[in-house]
């Protein structure tokens, strides 16, 4: 896939799952949710099936980075697969709640 | 990026659950009506062909549907103050032409008799009626493009026209993202909004809402006795005000044991100066309540730094007189947000010392539209705001940059005068200003409001000041008011004060 773009939005080629993209990574990357590349959000797609690896699921709401947090994503819709980076699953982020104050 | 996603999200998760409630009327909408209401009026605002979509009315139902709606279409969002004189509004109108105005019915004949205004009566806006149910299938979804325009706001400027600040959806997404937990509200939450609808807490107040899918209960014409009976109809569980609100609703309760309101889990504040009066009479009415004092500009998607309710009750309790002082410090800023203070010649200086406020970070716009953004190479954006910041982090405001007093070639910062005039107990309220001196270039003037049954003498004054400060501090003129002019979210209007105290 081509440079990711902060605040594109790409779908699973898997399952219902969609995510934004909150911090991009430079250059050529490999985003794929359930072992398949993921593609931009409205285009049309073959579904093929879930990787048995790549299976846990994403979380609507959740943020999900890499070991380095060069990437981050906001899963804007939930699904099935998994979310990985040229390979390596990505982690749940852990967000601390704040005071409200609006 | 794009604030409909927030919405979006949340329709899907809690789609029955009440979005937005009229406090005025009663009437609701749910999340997956909402939702729909944006879709509709999208098509609608598309169709027209209009440039922006403006709002000119109080918060009602129309409010959320516009800006949803604003967004979906790609139409700039535009809320303008409805208590501009008509002079003034028309010449903001001219400024955001083609416009799709949405207005109430007094408004909408005369002002869409103007070149390139569609007026429609809010109520015909907000009933589905008026929009046909066909949305053109060519615009199911709405752009990502996060550097498209989301919000114009149109700023008070302190002279000349007013400027319209610049948020995009990078803004206001950004600090959505960093400062609210997704589906975070329980359903029996709900938010009381009174700020209003043009205001930059209006705006952050329906997204962090709507992301944290809680219901809103929507106050359109503050007054404290309306306040205090909505948030206990719908057990408001959560609340933001101004200055000028709390210390009307704390003098409404007078005479109350407490507020009796336990359901009231957070009260925040921002906006103004708070006195410390104010904030120490509400934390003794609302016991259980957990206080938040936020500061936040237009420019920086709003709130930027915040004094949570834990350190509001340390301070509180605390001995140390440099702690408890914390009850007048707005925090510290928020995830992703730096913040700096610097001198005249754009140093930063030391922990303590008075500067301007410096700011950075996704949710930083710092832009106006015909003037590009006035941030630095670094990103960095200057607030015109004075502060400090203290050992631990904590910033204290100092009011505007532009308000220090040079007096001898030696810079006073006029909200500490007026907090020691404050501490004095014939004093109710003060403003100090610089006024123009022969032999000092400038010279301290204050004016102070007298407490109820108690009489000025300003050479007590002048006294209690030298007591506590150094003497160049000391007012060398002191009248006394009735009251002193507020802007609505509780500003002092110093400028009003200096060109009264002018006059020949």
């Amino acid at each position: 896939m081509p440079e990711l773009k902060t605040g594109a939005r790409l779908q699973s080629a898997v399952c219902d799952g969609e995510i934004m993209v909150v911090v991009a990574p430079g250059g050529d990357v490999n985003i794929t949710c359930g072992g398949a590349p993921m593609v931009d959000s409205g285009a049309d797609v073959d579904r093929v099936a879930v990787d048995p690896d790549h299976a846990v699921g994403i979380v609507i709401g959740k943020r999900y980075i890499n070991a380095d947090e060069t990437l981050e994503v906001l899963c804007v819709k939930a699904g099935d697969g998994s979310l990985a980076l040229d390979g390596d699953l990505l982690l749940l982020k852990d967000t601390k709640a704040l005071p409200k104050t609006d | 990026m794009n604030i409909m996603m927030l919405l979006e999200m949340t329709s899907a998760t809690f789609p029955d659950r009440p979005a937005f409630t009229d406090g005025s009327t009663g009437v609701s909408l749910t999340y997956a009506e909402l939702f729909a209401a944006a879709k509709t009026r999208a098509a609608t605002l598309r169709a027209s062909d209009a440039a922006r979509m403006v709002k000119l009315d109080v918060s009602n139902l129309g409010t959320p549907m516009s800006l949803f709606a604003s967004a979906w279409a790609g139409v700039p969002y535009v809320p303008i103050n409805y208590r501009l004189t008509n002079d003034e509004i028309e010449k903001l109108l001219e400024r955001v032409t083609p416009a799709y105005l949405v207005t109430h019915e007094e408004r909408a004949e005369h002002l869409g008799t103007l070149p390139e205004v569609l007026a429609v009566q809010t109520r015909h806006f907000v009933d589905d009626n008026h929009h046909s149910e066909h949305a053109d299938a060519e615009h199911e979804s709405w752009s990502m493009d996060p550097d498209e325009v989301a919000v114009l706001l149109f700023t008070s400027g302190t002279t000349g026209a007013p400027k319209a600040a610049v948020l995009r959806h990078k803004h206001l997404v950004s600090y959505i993202l960093s400062s609210v937990e997704f589906a975070s509200a329980g359903d029996d939450e709900a938010a009381l909004v009174s700020v209003p609808p043009y205001h930059i807490a209006g705006i952050a107040a329906i997204l962090s809402s709507v992301y944290s899918g809680r219901h809103v209960v929507q106050l359109p014409n503050f007054s404290a006795d309306a306040w205090i009976a909505l948030a206990r109809e719908h057990r408001v569980t959560t609340a933001f005000v101004v200055p000028t609100m709390l210390a009307r609703i704390v003098e409404a309760l007078e005479g109350e044991a407490d507020a009796g309101m336990p359901h009231l889990q957070s009260l925040s504040y921002g906006g103004g100066k708070m006195p410390l009066s104010v904030i120490e009479k509400a934390m003794t009415l609302f016991p259980e309540t957990d206080f938040s004092n936020a500061y936040g500009l237009t420019e920086t998607s709003s709130t930027i730094t915040v004094l949570g309710p834990d350190e509001h009750r340390s301070a509180a309790a605390s001995e140390d007189d440099g702690v408890r002082r914390r009850l007048v410090s707005v925090g510290r800023p928020l995830p992703g947000v730096e913040l700096e203070i610097r001198d005249d010649e754009g140093r930063v200086v030391g922990t303590g010392e008075r500067g301007e406020i410096y700011v950075r970070g996704e949710q930083v716009s710092g832009e106006y539209e015909g003037r590009g953004a006035v941030t630095d190479n670094d990103g960095w954006f200057p607030t015109r705001d004075a502060g400090s910041v203290d050992a631990e982090g904590y910033l204290f405001l100092e009011g505007r940059a532009d308000d220090v007093i040079v007096r001898g070639g030696e810079n006073l910062s006029p909200g500490e005068i007026e907090d020691v005039l404050l501490t004095h107990p014939t004093v109710a309220d003060a403003a100090v200003v610089g006024v123009p001196s022969e032999q000092w270039g400038e010279a301290v003037a204050a004016v102070v409001v007298a407490r109820r049954d108690a009489e000025i003498d300003s050479a007590a004054l002048q006294e209690h000041v030298k007591t506590h400060m150094r003497s160049s501090r000391v007012p060398e003129r002191i009248e006394v008011w009735d009251e002193l002019p507020y802007n609505e979210t509780g500003k002092l209007l110093r400028r009003v004060v200096k060109a009264e105290l002018e006059k020949p």
